[in-house]
């Protein structure tokens, strides 16, 4: 009797305290949850480039694929762009791949950007914010490593130093 | 940790009060106290209050007590008026470590400090409210049971000690059968139950009151499940989409299912003229808006496609969403929320300074704005830059500070006849700055068009049915506990007299006028509230 | 229709203020002959008063509506008005149940408060905004005015139960707390005298100011300013130059405002005390001479259980489906739907307190007291202190 009493409330309380701590970890958790979160397959997709070739990211299957969403508003993506073209030339022989995706804005001003800033890796707008939902990117510039199984490896928001990007690039190369 | 058994031959738990079955006091402590008993939970064993031995029964114990109850109830009350006094996070619309100490100075950065400013997201408010949700939870099952044994186990004969300190009570020597026989009838025609044994009565009505506040607890504990359904991923989903006059735009958090086009956005305002009844309210106020509306076609995916290829879309239906009428479709609400007006494109003329003469016109799309405009007659004008949202950055560079065209600003290469390698000229709105001197030629501005931009709110929320339920066992519960009572009447022959005690729940004037109507044309004598009788003894002396 | 429906409200008004005087006559009348229960003739005619005002106050009610074309609970002059309506409209049903006229000689009164007040606001009929324009609006605003009505009852017989418990013949906390009701009472008539005699005398001053963004704006006072905004400038010529001025974030008219309806409270007071020589509620106690303690508490408690139910059901529970409708989540946190918590909270402890920990008489009655100054300081405060979806343009 004293036995069965103890158990029952046990368990209540176990039910009870597990639900509240569901509650609090997930309140918790809410605030910084990601879609697409390290060791997931990164999402396909398919996107022109300012030069009219398609790039579809499972056709670099065997590449390491260096994927940034930027603008050319933001401070820090200004920043950080020729870095990326410095290493991009360097490893693009080793099996890594730039994909560098704007978020809606005009032809006119990435094309002006890539003159200025003379990028060489291709460069494409994701003028629906399609891409953007897909990855939930919310902060820019955002960058996205990808293995070449197409699982991603890293997510990183902020600004890149030159060094940043060349660990980056070294931790894909495949 | 042994059972009590009454005299009256009814074995109770340990703990109890008052016996089940007949009402004899059990308690010692409770005997000696006062005059009259306290019926709370009918003096049944408290589960919690008798057994305090492991932590287990500590942590119950600690839920079950109304006390705490009402002191969680208390603290989340103190909280959320803290949470008033300033604005919380999602009414404002600038950073909050900004805005607070912006708007309301040391105090506000106080607010901002303490965590306040998202009070009723933070941990501390969240386990009030899941503590709320234990102690419901325990408290009620601790009461319940026992209440629930006890009344079940009530007999119709009841101890005298029991009956003499009911608050109403009365004793009448002189009465007859008939009298006893009409109050029955009365009684039965006041919708009472009537149990009888060997010539004793018990009338009852109301009982399924008692268990109101157990309904409206299980209730409460719906809704806060409810709650807390919404934590589970996929279960809510709460995003904002913006969509331009003509676009087509993703709906977000539906698996990429969805695309909503606006065709339209309306907004139309109350005219005093027309609406003649609102006339000075509508001087006062200077404009009051009658209708916001967005007329929208919904499309769905036919095949699968990826993000960033055109995907082929059917049209599911087309709506017209304003406030209160949502677009529903498939779970998913689409709410008109808001809207903005954007600048969509710029029109120029290139004109001649000296003769101001114009020699052609050129509208710029500042949404996706082309390079090259040739005018003709070898006339024509590049960008070379274009900043939509124009400011000075950090280093006095122009720059731009979003992709939205709020302030655009152009560098423009005039090229002419005149000036065949062009002349550039920087140009933003209301200033025009020449670089590298005197031009022949300036980009005089013509006019501007706007478009709308409707804010919705996508929302999902696959716990409403928790929500709605919950609160539907509540107002029933709350409804049972409060708007009806339960009612007890004993008539009982004892030492050769008739007894009358009634007992209550709550209302005891309608009780004592229910008896008084009950015994009408008969010889018994009207029972007395002994509670009264006994505040008046007081007040008297 | 519009000039009709004012029309009846005026003659509700006056009807319920005269409905008071017979009032008190059946307290008089009824210690000549005590221990009766039935209502004697000044009772019965006080009663018949009500009855007619709150058929001539529906009447203001329905013909607005049909003018307005949308029920008139849409701003902040409908909406009081109709909670007024709802306490007379509570006020005679727990009437019938009890059949106290002492009860009404309490009710009217804080009635009568209510409606004034309301009339201080803009009186014309509104457009709905968008948000409001939903059927919901009606039944959720109505539903919660009659269930904070109902909730005042059990502050006027809890009110009641303190003037005739708390002993007088001595100072103390409590016969203090209680003068602070009765004060606050006098109050709200301080700042309907003092609003009715500035816009009857057409009052107007202008300010130039700097406000929280540092822009210049002007602001018109309708009251001479005591209280200026910040680095304010006198425009008007002949206006009072403040005596003080405050920062930006603070609403200097609204404060100004406060000051005088204070000052003008205080004046009352005094002449009021002037008049009594002793404390409001000292001189009310022996009209509650002869009503038992027992039976105004089972009426406040009853007003409570009454109440709750209707109170949760409209500002919650339609509140929330409205919310839904309108702004797409049922509930959002903001200010006035957090005092609807609140108060819905504090009802709950209060019957957990009754229940379980035994609270009657005094304490509850001082629970009752309070429960309403929650729901005024939703009904004032909120909307006009704490901005909010929900605040209505008033002054």
């Amino acid at each position: 009797m004293k036995k069965r009493r103890l158990v029952i409330r046990t368990i209540i309380l176990l039910i009870l305290g597990a639900a509240v701590v569901y509650s609090l970890y997930s309140n918790f958790a809410m605030d910084n949850k990601q879609k697409v979160a390290v060791n997931d397959t990164a999402p396909d997709f398919v996107l022109t480039d300012m030069q009219g070739n398609k790039h579809r990211l499972s056709d670099y299957r065997g590449q390491g694929v260096f994927l940034n969403f930027w603008g050319t508003w933001c401070p820090p993506c200004k920043k950080e762009m020729p870095y990326i073209n410095n290493e991009y030339n360097q490893f693009k022989d080793q099996g890594v791949q730039v994909l560098s995706v704007d978020i809606q804005e005009s032809e006119l001003a990435v094309n002006k950007f890539i003159d200025r800033y003379e990028l060489d890796f291709p460069v494409m707008i994701d003028s629906e914010k399609e891409v953007m939902t897909a990855y939930d990117v919310d902060q820019l510039p955002a960058t996205f490593l990808i293995d070449k199984n197409g699982k991603v490896v890293k997510y990183y928001t902020g600004e890149l130093t030159e060094n940043m990007v060349r660990k980056f690039m070294e931790k894909i190369k495949p | 940790m042994e059972q009590v058994k009454c005299e009256c031959g009814h074995v109770n738990p340990h703990g109890t009060v008052l016996c089940e079955a007949c009402g004899k006091v059990l308690d010692e402590q409770e005997e000696k106290k006062s005059q009259l008993l306290d019926m709370r939970y009918e003096g049944s064993a408290r589960r919690s209050q008798t057994y305090n031995k492991t932590i287990v029964d500590k942590i119950w114990n600690f839920f079950s007590s109304v006390k705490v109850g009402v002191w969680l109830i208390v603290l989340t009350l103190i909280a959320s008026i803290l949470g008033t006094i300033l604005p919380q996070e999602m009414y404002i619309n600038l950073p909050p470590e900004v805005y607070y100490e912006q708007e309301y100075g040391w105090f506000g950065k106080m607010y901002y400090q303490l965590g306040f400013h998202d009070l009723y997201g933070s941990w501390w408010y969240l386990l009030l409210i899941a503590m709320i949700g234990v102690s419901l939870v325990i408290c009620s099952l601790d009461r319940v049971i026992p209440l629930y044994k006890a009344l079940k186990a009530q007999r119709v004969t009841r101890n005298e000690g029991f009956l003499k300190r009911q608050r109403v009570f009365g004793t009448t020597s002189n009465f007859s059968d008939h009298d006893l026989k009409l109050v029955k009838e009365h009684l039965k025609a006041k919708r009472y139950q009537i149990r009888e044994e060997n010539g004793d009565l018990l009338a009852e009505k109301g009982r399924f009151s008692r268990w109101g506040p157990y309904v409206n607890h299980i209730g409460l504990i719906i809704f806060l499940f409810g709650g807390m359904l919404r934590f589970i991923p996929g279960m809510y989903v709460n995003e904002d989409l913006w969509v331009r006059e003509g676009e087509t735009a993703l709906v977000p958090e539906t698996g990429e299912q969805f695309y909503l086009k606006n065709n339209q956005f309306i907004l139309q305002t109350y005219d005093k003229n027309k609406d003649k009844t609102f006339e000075e309210a509508i001087e006062r106020a200077g404009q009051v808006v009658k209708n916001y509306q967005s007329n929208v076609e919904l499309y769905q995916k036919k095949s699968e496609s990826l993000p960033g290829e055109e995907p082929k879309l059917e049209k599911v239906k087309e709506y017209k969403v304003r406030v209160n009428h949502p677009l529903t479709f498939d779970g998913y609400s689409i709410f008109q929320s808001s809207y903005r007006s954007e600048l969509n494109s710029m029109t120029f003329s290139l004109t001649n300074k000296q003769t101001n003469q114009s020699v052609g016109d050129l509208t710029i799309s500042l949404v996706n704005p082309k390079s090259h405009y040739d005018l003709g007659n070898g006339y024509s004008v590049e960008i070379i830059e274009y900043f939509p949202d124009f400011e000075f950055d950090k280093n006095k560079e122009p720059s731009t500070k979003s992709r939205v065209p709020n302030n655009p600003a152009f560098v423009f290469r005039m090229i002419s006849p005149e000036k065949p390698e062009g002349e550039t000229s920087f140009v933003a709105i209301k200033q025009t700055i020449e670089p590298f001197g005197e031009n022949t030629y300036k980009m005089s501005f013509k006019g501007i068009e706007t478009k709308n931009v409707s804010g919705f709110t996508v929302r999902k929320d696959s716990s409403l049915w928790a929500i709605i339920l919950g609160g539907i066992i509540f107002m029933i519960g709350v409804v049972q506990g409060a708007y009806w009572n339960h009612r007890r009447i004993w008539i009982q022959r004892k030492n050769g007299q008739v007894w009358i005690a009634a007992h209550t729940n709550k209302n005891w004037y309608g009780l004592k006028q229910e008896i008084e109507a009950c015994i009408e044309n008969t010889e018994l004598n009207i029972p007395v509230d002994q509670l009264q009788a006994e505040k008046e003894e007081q007040e008297g002396a | 229709m519009a000039g009709l429906s004012s029309n009846l409200l005026f003659i509700a008004f006056i009807l319920y203020l005269v409905s008071i005087l017979f009032y008190g006559g059946s307290i008089k009348e009824k210690r000549a002959n005590q221990g009766k229960r039935e209502t004697n003739k000044w009772g019965k005619i006080a009663v018949s008063l009500t009855i007619i005002g709150f058929i001539a106050q529906l009447g203001y009610f329905i013909t607005r509506w049909i003018a307005a074309k949308h029920a008139p609970v849409s701003n902040m002059f409908e909406f009081t008005t109709f909670f007024g309506m709802a306490l007379v409209g509570a006020f005679i049903v727990i009437y019938f149940i009890y059949r106290t006229t002492l009860l009404g000689l309490f009710t009217m009164p804080v009635a009568i408060l209510i409606i004034a007040y309301a009339s201080m606001f803009p009186r014309e009929i509104t457009p709905l905004i968008p948000a409001l324009q939903s059927y919901w609006l009606h039944i959720h605003v109505t539903t919660a005015a009659i269930g904070e009505a109902i909730l005042a009852i059990s502050f006027a017989a809890g009110l009641i139960y303190l003037v005739k418990g708390i002993d007088q013949s001595t100072r103390s906390k409590k016969t203090f707390w209680l003068e602070v009701i009765m004060f606050s009472l006098v109050a709200v008539l301080g700042f309907v005298a003092v609003s009715s005699i500035f816009s009857a005398a057409d009052y107007h001053e202008e300010f130039s100011w700097v406000d929280k963004h540092d822009n210049e704006a002007t602001l018109d006072y309708s009251m001479p300013a005591l209280i200026g905004p910040h680095e304010g400038q006198l425009l008007t010529e002949g206006g009072l130059n403040p005596l003080v001025s405050v920062p930006a974030f603070i609403n200097a008219k609204k404060l100004n405002t406060v000051v005088w309806s204070l000052i003008g409270g205080i004046v009352l007071y005094v002449i009021i005390r002037l008049v009594l020589r002793k404390r409001i509620s000292a001189a009310l106690q022996p009209l509650v001479k002869n009503i038992k303690l027992d039976f105004v508490d089972e009426i406040s408690y009853r007003s409570v259980l009454i109440g709750f139910p209707v109170f949760t059901l409209g500002a919650l529970i339609f509140a929330m489906i409205w919310a839904h409708m309108a702004w797409s989540r049922f509930w959002g946190w903001d200010p006035k739907e957090v005092w609807a918590l609140i108060t819905w909270l504090f009802y709950a402890a209060f019957l957990h307190l009754r229940l379980s920990k035994g609270w009657h008489g005094e304490k509850s009655a001082w629970l009752a007291v309070v429960g309403f100054v929650i729901i005024m300081f939703n009904l004032v405060a909120v909307n006009l202190v704490i901005a909010g979806l929900h605040s209505y343009a008033g002054s």
